[in-house]
């Protein structure tokens, strides 16, 4: 009896409040909260706010902005612009994205499996010094490259083909090119760490059953890849559908509009004509299109497991 | 728990609490100055550098603090329109086009000057003209005409002698501009480019104001009925604009498409193509000169003996014969302004005779000063051709209202189809009708 009355004096010793309860413990993380509450959440819900609005830059909705309800979502689905910029980004997704980023990353680790080191050096080097070149700086590579006198035209009139604007002609497959340079290292090494993960003994099993090369790809590597290629694809689609310095530095969205991706669109809306109201609705809507992408990869790419 | 939300709570109410303090603690002995400072046009920095050195030096303990923003002229809009949203960052005098004057005095943003100007001994040196376009729609005044500018086309008096076209040249409609024009490219060869005429998007204002509209204005129609307060869509003089455009791209007497769709197409052709003799004629503004002179980029100092400037006659020749767009800047206050009565002092300073005059001959201007614009000096320094400065007689300005921007795009547009050939002037005509109407409502579109 004394000897308990003795711990509980002891314990008694400790005032409560110094105790680490629950609320001591998430006091910490107060600051870091705070700090995305207000430079994160903060943000979103100013952009959804301003979506139902008339803000602008200037005139009198700047000094009075008011709220007008759904009227810039109905024009939204009216404006012929936003239909393009919404097709234009899809190519631009597809082609740079999932076509160029995906497969040609996915491709190069493959073949860089195995191969001696100093070829994988090279390689790795080349395609991602694309990869850590700021975007403006492979923009205007890119821009030079293809422009009337550029690198491109002057090869082509080496070899005797007629030189060609590519940048006015065709300006998004202009900016997929340049996106599929500047964007594949980061497939590539995602894919190359889970290629080394794969058990060496499933392959040769699958050769000893007498399966090609090929055929060890399709069966037996690419499944076991699932899930990674699930979250590069995801990660891809959000970094693609969101590209912008790249495309305004190539070709400023333009000729005519051409290479106007939601993006683009939304920086004119907003800043370019003021209508910051219409500009943040553009974002809503680029926030659906890449919302429907990630959704279709995580039904289609899903670990068997879970079905 | 109930400690977190109020820790949370302190901190909600602390911190724009304190970025309100910084927001009402604006430092009164500084007077921010924002101005462009892009491409040729490097007169703004060059007048407040000066302003700066000489009103410090004469005022201690203040500070002219200048902010240049490189970017073109819609860009530096959009900069300024965001530093004018916050009372923090708001400049207190700002380098502002005449033409955003209503736009920015509806936002709030623009301090009232009547009753300094009204007190200016300098005052009543301004024309009438400056006065209007200073003047909101409210009846007050909020700005200060810095210069103004006209357009036609400069010709190159070398190339047109090679040519053997006679000089000086005074075509008298269009036709015998693109007469002429014909001539030079069956004379001149592949290297020159007989005539430059902006159009397409990725030149903007430039291809909306120097091309396009210097064409409407001499056919009769207008954009915009003012008594109406209506746009005006379905003009033949909007469709025969356009057939011009057409007419020169289509037969290659302008510059190659890629060289045109190019967003720099106008500092190339005045830094480079025209001093090259690559450019016979190019319909550009009065100030193609800042580019020449000798604080220009490119100095170029034969440009008096070969360039020669001709009015742009209208469609048919018919009366004044002549036609030309204008716009102008000038020094407005900023809202926010901590002191008010400070800032004048500084824009009187920038304003006075020897910065006019300074400011008139770097940048190509045609003052407003009548004691500028008198003055021997400047018309011995004097950059801009007597034709140019003639052309005030007979100029016209742009619609200056808040749809303004998204119509000027719908002109671009509608230039670039007939540039590209992907439409003829009469489908371009209907598209840039249906945009209006799509832009600013029916109700506010009339027939022509």
């Amino acid at each position: 009896m004394r000897r308990l009355a003795r711990e509980t004096a002891a314990r008694r010793r400790v005032p409560p409040a110094l105790r680490p309860g629950p609320p001591a413990r998430v006091l910490p993380l107060v600051p870091a909260l705070f700090l995305l509450l207000a430079f994160f959440a903060g943000p979103v819900l100013w952009t959804v706010w301003a979506s139902f609005t008339d803000a602008a830059l200037t005139g009198a909705a700047a000094a009075r902005t008011e709220f007008v309800g759904l009227r810039n979502f109905e024009r939204l689905l009216t404006d012929p612009d936003v239909l393009n910029a919404t097709v234009l980004t899809a190519v631009f997704l597809i082609g740079s994205g999932v076509v160029g980023q995906t497969v040609l990353g996915l491709a190069l680790a493959l073949l860089m499996q195995g191969r001696r080191g100093w070829v994988r050096g090279a390689v790795g080097g080349v395609v991602v010094g694309a990869w850590v070149l700021p975007e403006v700086v492979a923009g205007f590579v890119w821009a030079a490259f293809l422009e009337r006198e550029g690198t491109l035209n002057l090869l082509l009139q080496a070899v005797g083909a007629a030189p060609q604007s590519w940048l006015t002609s065709l300006p998004i497959l202009a900016v997929v090119l340049a996106n599929v340079w500047k964007g594949t290292a980061f497939s590539m090494m995602a894919y190359s760490a889970a290629l080394a993960e794969v058990p060496g003994d499933l392959k040769e099993a699958a050769r000893v059953d007498g399966a090609g090369t090929l055929r060890v790809v399709w069966h037996v590597v690419l499944p076991l890849l699932r899930r990674t290629i699930a979250a590069t694809l995801l990660l891809v689609t959000l970094q693609t559908v969101q590209v912008f310095t790249l495309i305004f530095v190539m070709t400023g969205g333009g000729p005519g509009g051409r290479s106007t991706t939601l993006p683009l669109l939304m920086y004119q809306e907003a800043l370019g004509f003021g209508d910051i109201g219409y500009g943040t609705a553009v974002g809503l809507a680029l926030l659906v299109v890449a919302g429907l992408f990630s959704a279709v990869y995580l039904r289609t790419l899903r670990p068997e497991e879970v079905r | 728990m109930r400690r977190i939300p109020a820790a949370l709570a302190l901190l909600l109410v602390a911190v724009p609490a304190a970025a309100g303090c910084e927001g009402s603690g604006r430092d009164p002995g500084t007077v921010k100055v924002v101005y462009q400072d892009f491409g040729a046009f490097r007169a703004a920095d060059l007048l407040f550098q000066r302003v700066k050195e000489e009103f410090e030096a004469a005022n201690e303990g203040v500070t002219v603090e200048l902010h240049p923003i490189e970017a073109p002229p819609e860009d530096y809009q959009t900069q300024v329109n965001l530093m004018n949203q916050s009372p923090a960052d708001a400049p207190d005098i700002i380098y502002e086009d005449s033409f955003t004057i209503n736009q920015d005095v509806d936002a709030g943003y623009l301090h009232p000057l009547d009753e300094y100007w009204s007190e200016w001994e300098d005052a009543e040196l301004y024309n009438e003209q400056a006065d209007a376009a200073v003047t909101a729609l409210d009846g007050g005044r909020y700005g200060v005409m810095l210069g103004t500018d006209t357009r036609g086309l400069w010709y190159n008096a070398r190339l047109f002698e090679e040519a053997g076209v006679d000089v000086p040249w005074r075509p008298e409609d269009w036709e015998a501009v693109l007469d002429t024009a014909r001539d030079l490219d069956g004379e001149l060869g592949d290297e020159v480019t007989p005539l430059s005429v902006y159009a397409g998007t990725p030149a903007g204002e430039v291809s909306s104001m120097q091309g396009f509209q210097m064409l409407l204005s001499g056919t009769g129609d207008v954009l915009f009925d003012e008594e109406e307060q209506k746009w005006v869509t379905g003009t033949q003089g909007f469709v025969d604009s356009l057939e011009f455009i057409g007419t020169v791209y289509g037969e290659d007497l302008a510059l190659d498409q890629r060289d045109a769709l190019n967003a720099n197409v106008a500092t190339l052709n005045n830094d480079e193509r025209i001093p090259a003799g690559e450019v016979a004629i190019s319909l550009d503004g009065s100030w193609a000169t800042q580019s020449w002179i000798e604080s220009g980029n490119q100095p170029w100092p034969e440009w008096e003996e070969e360039m020669a400037f001709a009015p742009m006659p209208t469609q048919e020749g018919q009366d004044p014969g002549a036609t030309s767009m204008s716009g102008g800047w000038t020094l407005a206050m900023g809202a926010h302004t901590a002191d008010p009565d400070l800032a004048w002092r500084v824009m009187a300073h920038a304003l006075s005779r020897e910065n006019a005059l300074e400011f008139a001959v770097e940048g190509a201007q045609i003052p407003v000063r009548s004691d500028v614009a008198e003055s021997e000096e400047y018309r011995e320094r004097s950059p801009i051709v007597p034709e140019a400065v003639e052309l005030v007689d007979v100029t016209h300005f742009r619609p200056a209202y808040s749809d303004y921007p998204r119509i000027s795009l719908a002109i671009q547009e509608a230039t670039e189809q007939v540039v590209l050939g992907e439409a003829t002037p009469e489908e371009a005509a209907a598209a840039y009708d249906a945009e209006v109407a799509e832009i600013v409502g029916p109700d506010a579109v009339t027939g022509g």
